[in-house]
């Protein structure tokens, strides 16, 4: 359904460009549910009052010089909470974007349909804006320029990166300007010694991997997405990874950075050292913001070197509680050379050997419940691959594991590994998924996907897999087609759960806008109010990132 | 019958190759070695075929310093039933193990010997021919995936590579591509034959696929096509750890290692240039009879 109107939207909206027309019809919702799953925006604008109502189609008798109506958005309906486009927001006229184009050059100023298109939509292809203009600075001081200007004019901005974020942070809610900092992708310096790299937040991460790999350094951060995700948008959303058990999270790593506040000024925080204890450390605000503070610039990460013995092994556990003692024994047996360490149940390997070319299953001679998937880095190969091959007999002794097969190569590496991380596509090309991320206390975890699977029964597969050794779950319900009856036995039963065992309703995803009201099932509100006002006092016209993170409900 | 299956350590086939400064040759420190993806081939291929019962035992020899042990046992964790370890810390050219292969068969009496048709890191496609020769044995070369040959009395390979799981009633989750690996077509390349002692063999040449029918013992090296190699499992790991290696040295074998060639210089192939844009054809041109100096 969402897709089908995504199309739809698509059309409509090069329609309107073209013909003017300000109301393109709405498909309605099937299901009769109450008033708050329906999405109606009203575009109130400086004293006209229209009322966009979605069921009278078309257009003639409304001839609102500018419209807002936001089509596509939550028509899977996960955001029970009308949003209703700030009034106090401008709108976008000629004499601003002439003043972008003074600022940037027309080049960099683009208002083409097909490049707003693909800003305006996310990666999921589950939000999408109606913004008319995309920037693309490539200083420093021009984004400095643009949200002074912007804040002047109290025109929301969205920052942008790669664009691949899972909770709709990072494409426009309405018509807010989007300054992409794809155009800010240079390696300032990296230093040898030390492992210091400093780039523009622009780098996409492949491309950072592979400049470290020259120089025999890794990047202690590395997501499925890392193809199309930008340095500055992983700062900002704080993301987790596949290596944060062995090199910690981006707060560890992340050096300093430089940013620019709503108001256009700088905060020049992009340090290269390991330890400044001098007054409060600001750049961790700035960490996991999602864009709602400041609009990072520069990075300044540590990077550590890249170790020449690298072993992954694909293991088969016979049911959850197998998987938990096998990560505690190899937190104690593998202990320093513990990289990575992945779970995945059998209904996503099946997915992903289903609907992924080149997947290819090592153990297949039965179909086991839980896979786990380890990996050790270390310097030395010979004992490296004595110690996982030792622990895994032993593993296998015991019972803690049915079968396993180890990478003899690095393309068996890879190959195991696509498995892992080809599940969110295979995912995406099963039809319409239901994307949860949770932290639960490891034992925890699967009780949840149990929980789910008796809930839902035969409507749906529910999926559950993630990074065991953080004890973050993604649990993603797959279903042929977006449906609201499905939705709500989903939600809001995942958050009271998981606020019922003390986790995280988003373990590295962040809130955006997809979670942007469920704050207070992992936060108290006194909490919430602190980060209120820290949001009041970095951004007091509220321009950046708008109706995400925070709840609309605090910001006034 | 025995089979041998020859297997070479190499820099592997994912790692971003560099030349040493000093242009003598590439940088081998700290890189990860693994097995040649050919010989891998090739020792599954001999696996494949003693698990059809047409071979009664598998060794893998692998030659060079200690360091090799690595790869033999990563063969014998595939399934090999032994391995041999010829000890030289010396670089070893194809005709050098060529013959050590040749006085190998002499003490292990193999009917068939398989290998990878080349090796990743030189490319030489030499070694396979030469111990046929020295041998005097025929050899099939290059072979491949191609349509089953059709001989009377021939022992097929069977279909279940990998077996099917014990529960049948989960075979509808299973995707289709753990079937491809038992279905008959991709296994008909190689046909042994052992009561006419004859081996079949499709090669990939540049023309098509070239089918020869040779008398055991026979050479064959294997082409990327052939089979898709079986990973190291855990109980196989387990059990490699008591299969014997036997060792031997160049000297015991009666072979010289002694080089005819010399390596004078390794280079990097020129960096792809970036494409220009012409503006008109009579820049194009002008650039061609000029810059490229083609017309």
């Amino acid at each position: 359904m969402v897709n089908r109107n995504c199309r739809a939207t698509l059309r409509l909206v090069t329609l309107i460009n073209r013909q003017g027309h300000p109301h393109p019809p709405l498909s309605s919702s099937p299901s009769g549910i109450d008033a708050c799953w329906k999405q109606l925006q009203r575009n109130n604008v400086h004293g006209e009052h229209k009322i966009v109502s979605f069921f009278s189609p078309l257009a003639s008798s409304l001839k609102t010089r500018q419209w807002g109506v936001n089509i596509q958005s939550r028509c899977y309906g996960s955001a029970s909470v009308l949003v209703q486009r700030n009034p106090k927001f401008s709108k976008l006229n000629d004499e601003d974007v002439r003043y972008f184009e003074g600022i940037l050059g027309a080049k960099n100023v683009i208002q083409d349909d097909e490049k707003l298109i693909t800003a305006n939509t996310d990666w999921m292809r589950k939000y999408k804006g109606s913004s008319k203009l995309l920037l693309q600075p490539r200083t420093t001081d021009q984004v400095s320029e643009i949200l002074k200007y912007c804040n002047f004019r109290c025109l929301a901005v969205v920052p942008q990166g790669g664009n691949t974020g899972l909770v709709g942070g990072s494409v426009p809610v309405f018509d807010e300007v989007v300054v992409s900092l794809s155009a800010m992708s240079k390696i300032i310096s990296f230093d040898k010694v030390s492992g210091i790299l400093v780039c523009e937040a622009g780098c996409i991460l492949e491309n950072i991997i592979s400049f470290l790999d020259n120089e025999g350094f890794i990047m202690p951060l590395d997501l499925g997405a890392k193809g199309s995700c930008q340095i500055g948008g992983n700062v900002s959303t704080n993301a987790g990874g596949l290596r944060l058990l062995r090199y910690g999270s981006l707060h560890g790593n992340v050096l300093g950075i430089e940013a620019v506040l709503a108001d256009g000024t700088v905060l020049d925080m992009l340090k290269t050292l390991r330890k400044d204890n001098t007054g409060y450390d600001l750049k961790h605000l700035f960490i996991g913001s999602e864009g709602s503070l400041g609009i990072v610039t520069k990075v300044s990460i540590l990077t550590p070197p890249k170790l020449s013995s690298v072993n992954v092994a694909f293991l088969a556990c016979k049911d959850y509680s197998s998987c938990q003692k096998l990560l505690q024994e190899a937190r104690r047996k593998l202990g320093e050379i513990l990289s990575a360490f992945e779970f995945l149940d059998s209904n996503a390997m099946n997915l992903v050997l289903n609907h992924l070319e080149g997947a290819r299953n090592p153990l297949p001679t039965s179909l086991h419940n839980f896979y786990v998937l380890i990996e050790t880095t270390g310097s030395d190969e010979s004992s490296d691959k004595q110690k996982l091959e030792a622990f895994l007999l032993g593993s296998m002794e015991n019972e803690l594991i049915s079968d396993g097969a180890l990478a003899q190569d690095i393309n068996q590496a890879s190959s195991f590994w696509l498995l892992r991380e080809g599940i969110p596509e295979a995912l995406m090309r099963a039809g319409a998924v239901y994307k949860y991320d949770l932290s639960i206390p490891v034992e925890k975890m699967y009780n949840l996907v149990e929980e789910m699977r008796s809930r839902l029964g035969n409507d749906a597969n529910v999926v559950g897999y993630g990074h065991l050794g953080d004890g973050n779950l993604h649990l993603n319900v797959s279903t042929p087609q977006y449906d609201d009856k499905i939705l709500s036995q989903i939600e809001p039963f995942v958050y009271e759960w998981t606020s019922k065992h003390h986790g995280s309703i988003s373990a590295e995803h962040g809130l955006g806008l997809m979670k942007a009201n469920k704050i207070f099932y992992s936060k108290s509100p006194e909490t919430v109010k602190v980060m209120t006002s820290i949001k009041k006092l970095l951004d007091p016209n509220h321009i950046l990132n708008p109706y995400k993170v925070l709840p609309c409900s605090s910001i006034s | 019958m025995k089979i041998m299956v020859a297997i070479k350590r190499v820099i592997d086939y994912a790692v971003k190759i560099r030349v040493k400064p000093d242009k003598s040759g590439v940088v081998t420190q700290n890189v990860k070695m693994s097995m040649n993806p050919f010989c891998e081939i090739a020792l599954e291929e001999a696996l494949r075929m003693r698990e059809s019962g047409l071979a009664s035992e598998v060794v893998a020899v692998t030659m060079g310093p200690s360091q090799c042990l690595d790869t033999l046992r990563t063969g014998l964790a595939m399934g090999a039933d032994r391995g041999i370890h010829v000890d030289s810390t010396s670089a070893l050219h194809p005709l050098h193990v060529a013959k050590i292969l040749m006085n190998l068969v002499q003490i292990e009496k193999p009917s068939l010997i398989i290998l990878g048709k080349q090796a990743i890191d030189d490319d030489c496609n030499q070694t396979g021919q030469m111990v046929a020769g020295l041998l005097n044995w025929p050899q099939g070369t290059f072979a491949s995936k191609a349509t089953p040959s059709k001989l009377k009395n021939q022992a097929f390979a069977p279909t279940m590579w990998w077996g099917f799981p014990k529960d049948k009633s989960n075979m509808s989750q299973i995707g289709k591509k753990e079937y491809t690996h038992g279905t008959m077509k991709s296994l008909i390349d190689v046909v042994l034959d052992k009561e006419k002692e004859e081996v079949t063999v499709d090669r990939e040449v540049d023309d098509g696929i070239e089918t020869v029918q040779l008398k055991l013992p026979a050479v064959i090296t294997t082409d990327l096509r052939l089979n898709q190699p079986r990973y190291a499992t855990l109980p196989n790991i387990m059990k490699a750890k008591s299969k014997p290696i036997k060792k031997f040295t160049p000297q015991e074998l009666n072979v010289e290692i002694k080089s005819d060639l010399e390596i004078v210089e390794v280079t990097e192939p020129p960096k792809r240039k970036a494409g220009v844009m012409v503006s008109s054809v009579d820049d194009l041109i002008d650039k061609l009879k000029n810059e490229a100096k083609v017309i």
